[in-house]
């Protein structure tokens, strides 16, 4: 007999499977954060001690997942189109599994790509502080896991129109991005914009992976990201497993 | 002692598109024992794959019951989907995985273990031929291949009680006879209980031992092939003479000859429809020869399940079906 722990287990190594057999589909899906960074980088205000790329690598890292984990339920519309989805359906794998399990993968690319954003910024000066930047993945787990469910639940929402799905993803994506101060400063913004950014539980995530990333690991900075990420996290995966429910009954 | 796999009462399941409702199910009373095979035959929107997703789970009824492999579709889904494999009209294979892989996860899915489900793969690979073609992104592989590959996924588990939705479409001749095999293996073996849905009429013809003909949401009709065709549709006898005069006589002589044929005339030929039409021929054509009404030609055709179709509702099954699929490749 099955259970939640092993219906989870094996949905999750199912989607893990193809990012496995073909590893360079991690790097293809990054190269929109990889070309932000190169782009960005010579722009950087040259501080002489690096501070710069310190502050900007860890937002790419952020960047990357969000890219990455925001488009994920494109593969599950596409298996609702194809029929794979309704044969899982058939089969009694718990409903939350089908979608906790999926998301859980989220965490695998996420980590994948942060490894190698930091590895090319080494040689340009990124000074990495391993303990805080392993504290800093497992937030950003949270969050990626949660967002994950979240994509997931647009596809099932958006079934059988792949334009509804991409149009929402795309009109949140951006926003969530520029509110978070991932590519540019929001110190010196106008009230307004700053009053949005810190209605996104992204610029908690993003200032938490900066405060990490440079070696701080206890501060306020870095329990309000966790919590941002923990809130997404959960919210995310209640949201998706309801849905799922649903749209199986 | 043969338990009832299938049993629904009233079964109904309704969409609503752009306000308008669409009564896909009407009522449906379906009963199924343990081992049969039954084939649910009718065209393109009569209900089918409605009445299939209702019983797997997939959809809720509006309203009446079904019970699968002894478990309530509503109050026990999950008891149903252990029971039960489903291949349904899509691909259930995903693109991006490798075929053999889907076919261990699917295996997982079902509560067996790693080795459990290689050991299974491996035979079903092995006898559904996908040898070639296991290890390969399924996203590569023809549509007959991926069509095969479904088969063995819905079969990983060896379930007792199997739904087929199209099986065969997109197979070539070949695999269609190789599915037709499995089937009938399934059934010696292990005597799986199958209910598959179909618009090829041989293939209801040829495999199934019931069929259930649903049109508009309903059953029409429901028996074995033999019986339907008996029921509905009679043997054709088609004759052709030399002078109209000659298959006018023959008319009358042949009612005289068989009792409750249906005769129909046009110009020099005869059609006469009668049960046994085969058995009947060299009867008739000796009592054509005692009244010296020479026959031109002389060809007998057994009924199949279109004129049944036909004889239920008017319409052809075959037009309908090339007609769907004409508007569908318009469209
Ligand atoms: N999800 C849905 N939403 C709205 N209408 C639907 C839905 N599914 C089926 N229908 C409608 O219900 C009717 C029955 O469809 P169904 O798919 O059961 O037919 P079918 O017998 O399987 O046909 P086919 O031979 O083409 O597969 C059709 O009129 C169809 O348009
Ligand atoms: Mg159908």
């Amino acid at each position: 007999m099955t259970t939640f722990a092993t219906d989870t287990a094996t949905v999750f190594s199912r989607e893990l499977r193809p990012v496995l057999r073909d590893p360079f589909s991690v790097i293809f899906s990054m190269l929109q954060p990889l070309l932000f960074l190169a782009l960005f980088a010579p722009l950087l205000p040259d501080t002489g001690d690096g501070s710069a790329l310190q502050w900007f690598v860890p937002g790419i890292v952020v960047m990357s997942c969000l890219f990455g984990t925001s488009a994920t339920g494109a593969n599950l519309l596409f298996e609702i189109q194809t029929g794979s989805h309704e044969r899982m359906l058939v089969s009694p794998l718990s409903r939350p599994a089908l979608i906790v399990g999926r998301a859980l993968k989220e965490i695998v690319p996420m980590f994948a790509q942060a490894v190698i954003i930091v590895l090319v910024t080494i040689p340009f000066g990124f000074e990495l502080h391993v303990g805080g930047a392993l504290v800093a993945l497992v937030i950003l787990a949270l969050f990626c896991v949660g967002l994950g469910s979240l994509s997931y639940t647009l596809a099932l929402a958006a079934r059988n129109k792949e334009w509804t799905f991409w149009a929402v993803q795309q009109t949140l994506l951006f926003p969530l991005l520029l509110l978070a101060g991932i590519l540019l400063p929001i110190d010196n913004a106008p009230e307004w914009l700053r009053v949005a950014s810190h209605l996104n539980p992204l610029t908690y995530v993003v200032d938490a992976e900066r405060a990490l990333f440079n070696g701080e690991l206890v501060s306020a900075t870095v329990g309000y990201g966790l919590l941002a990420a923990a809130v997404v996290g959960v919210l995310g995966l209640w949201i998706g497993t309801k849905v799922m429910r649903r749209a199986s009954a | 002692m043969a338990s009832t796999m299938i049993r629904t009462s009233g079964l109904t399941r309704h969409f609503t598109v752009k306000k308008r409702t669409v009564e896909a199910v009407r009522g449906l009373d379906l009963n199924v024992e343990e081992g049969e095979l039954v084939a649910l035959l009718g065209p393109n929107g009569a209900g089918k794959s409605t009445t299939l997703r209702m019983l797997t789970t997939l959809l809720r009824p509006t309203s009446g019951t079904a019970e699968v492999a002894g478990r309530d579709v509503t109050r026990d889904p999950r008891g149903v989907r252990s029971r039960i494999g489903y291949i349904g009209q899509g691909n259930g294979a995903g693109h991006s995985q490798r075929a053999r892989d889907e076919l261990l996860s699917q295996g997982r899915a079902y509560g067996m273990t790693v080795a459990a489900a290689r050991a299974r793969a491996d035979e079903l690979v092995d006898s559904l031929d996908l040898g070639a073609v296991a290890d390969r992104v399924v996203s590569s592989l023809s549509g007959g291949q991926r069509r095969r590959l479904d088969i063995a996924m819905g079969l990983i588990h060896a379930p007792e009680l199997l739904f087929l939705d199209e099986p065969s479409t997109g197979l070539d001749p070949q695999n269609r006879a190789n599915l037709a095999e499995h089937v009938r293996r399934l059934r010696a073996e292990h005597g799986t209980t199958m209910v598959l849905t179909t618009h090829y009429l041989e293939e209801a013809d040829q495999l199934a031992e019931r069929v259930v003909v649903i049109d508009h949401g309903r059953v029409i009709a429901d028996d074995t092939p033999a019986r339907l065709k008996a029921a509905h549709a009679g043997d054709r006898i088609d004759l052709e003479f030399d002078h109209e005069h000659d298959a006018e006589r023959a008319e009358a002589r042949a009612l005289g000859i068989a009792e409750g044929a249906e005769t129909k005339r046009t110009g020099t030929r005869l059609e006469i429809r009668i049960d046994g039409g085969a058995q009947l021929t060299p009867k008739l054509l000796r009592g054509f020869d005692e009244a010296h009404i020479p026959v031109a030609s002389v060809e007998v055709a057994r009924p199949t399940l279109d004129d049944v179709f036909l004889n239920l509702t008017g319409r052809s099954l075959r037009e309908e079906i090339t007609g769907a699929d004409s508007r569908e490749r318009a469209a």
